[in-house]
């Protein structure tokens, strides 16, 4: 059930979010959106498990990559973007969960909105999405709620999007800092950025919504009144609890 | 009905600690709560977990779905908030990776 895996790169994205890669031997494969749990065991015995969503694309062969943002007080998260190295080993279970997933298979479009480190399991559905760019793939948007501009996970990957393939469309909402010239006030995604940033729900997109827990609430209330069907509407939240991503 | 606090998260974050039990993943089932009857996926259930085990609520009336305790060597599952849970067989093909 615990498999060991070797951390084979690491990846600063944020001042406190690190991404760690990760090789692991007859790795079965998983689909965009699942997570694992780690396990990190103490020399005393206690050991502590957390869910960290994968990042990567599906197709990723015996290798994935999590992203870990740290938490200030806690248990795990500062060993693994702090201490962690290169070559070091770590007990994983996975992939898990097979309901906050997007298969190439489905042909609706799609809306992402992730708040601050929800963007990882959105970020695997893009990155498989872009994998497969073949005709008559559905459409992405992503709703990408961030503190800042410097908060923001996979930049450099998010801008890679190439502009012609407007198969996959980004937009921000920015929290508390804005870049220069940024057309909307720091603020919370409200339900006129729900109205011009999502699919109208005569589309019938599927949602996928991922962040801390009163963020997700916040969201799917907004997409439902706007008229979309709960039944469109699939949400993974995270808080300290868990510590989450 | 929404929930009183922020604590809790999806019941797919139970995915995991099921796993050790069931050979599919249940929380991409639907089940039927026994208090308000309303058929959900087992994912979009409420998860409590800063309590000793895991505890999921029905989304809509709160009632408790399903308590999961780690003692040990011993798991222990009470389902008796579910009526029954439909599991989609076919999931592990779904799983499987072109590489």
């Amino acid at each position: 059930m615990w498999r060991v895996a070797t951390v084979v790169g690491l990846h600063d994205e944020t001042a406190t979010a690190r991404t760690i890669t990760l090789t692991l031997p007859n790795w079965p494969g998983h689909v965009a959106g699942q997570h694992v749990d780690a396990r990190l065991t103490a020399p005393d015995g206690y050991s502590a498990v957390r869910s960290y969503s994968i990042a990567s694309a599906s197709n990723s062969k015996n290798q994935i990559e999590i992203t870990v943002e740290r938490l200030p007080n806690g248990e795990v998260s500062p060993y693994l973007t702090q201490e962690l190295a290169v070559g070091d080993q770590l007990e994983l279970r996975g992939p898990i969960g097979r309901w906050f997933v997007w298969s190439t298979e489905q042909r609706e479009p799609i809306q992402l909105i992730a708040g601050g480190s929800g963007i990882v399991p959105l970020m695997a559905m893009i990155r498989s999405r872009v994998a497969t760019p073949t005709r008559g793939n559905p459409p992405f948007r992503l709703l990408y709620s961030v503190r800042a501009p410097e908060a923001i996970f996979y930049r450099d990957d998010l801008q890679a999007i190439p502009s012609e393939d407007s198969s996959v469309v980004v937009n921000y909402a920015y929290t508390r800092t804005a870049p220069k010239d940024w057309p909307r006030l720091p603020g919370r995604i409200d339900k006129d950025l729900i109205l011009s940033a999502t699919w109208a729900s005569s589309v019938a997109a599927t949602f996928y919504i991922c962040g801390p827990t009163g963020f997700v609430e916040s969201v799917a209330d907004l997409l439902g009144t706007a008229g979309n069907r709960r039944e469109n509407i699939r949400t993974e939240r995270f808080g300290p609890t868990g510590e989450r991503k | 009905m929404k929930s009183q606090t922020c604590s809790y998260l999806d019941g797919n974050a139970a995915a995991g600690e099921l796993s050790r039990i069931f050979a599919l993943d249940i929380t991409a089932a639907k089940g039927q709560c026994a208090n308000c009857g309303a058929k959900r996926h087992f994912a979009e259930a409420h998860l409590y977990v800063q309590c000793p085990g895991l505890v999921a609520r029905c989304a809509v009336c709160n009632h408790v779905l399903l308590r999961l305790v780690n003692a040990g060597q011993r798991m222990v599952l009470d389902m008796r908030g579910m009526t029954y849970l439909a599991v989609e067989i076919s999931q592990s093909h779904e799983s499987t990776v072109v590489v």
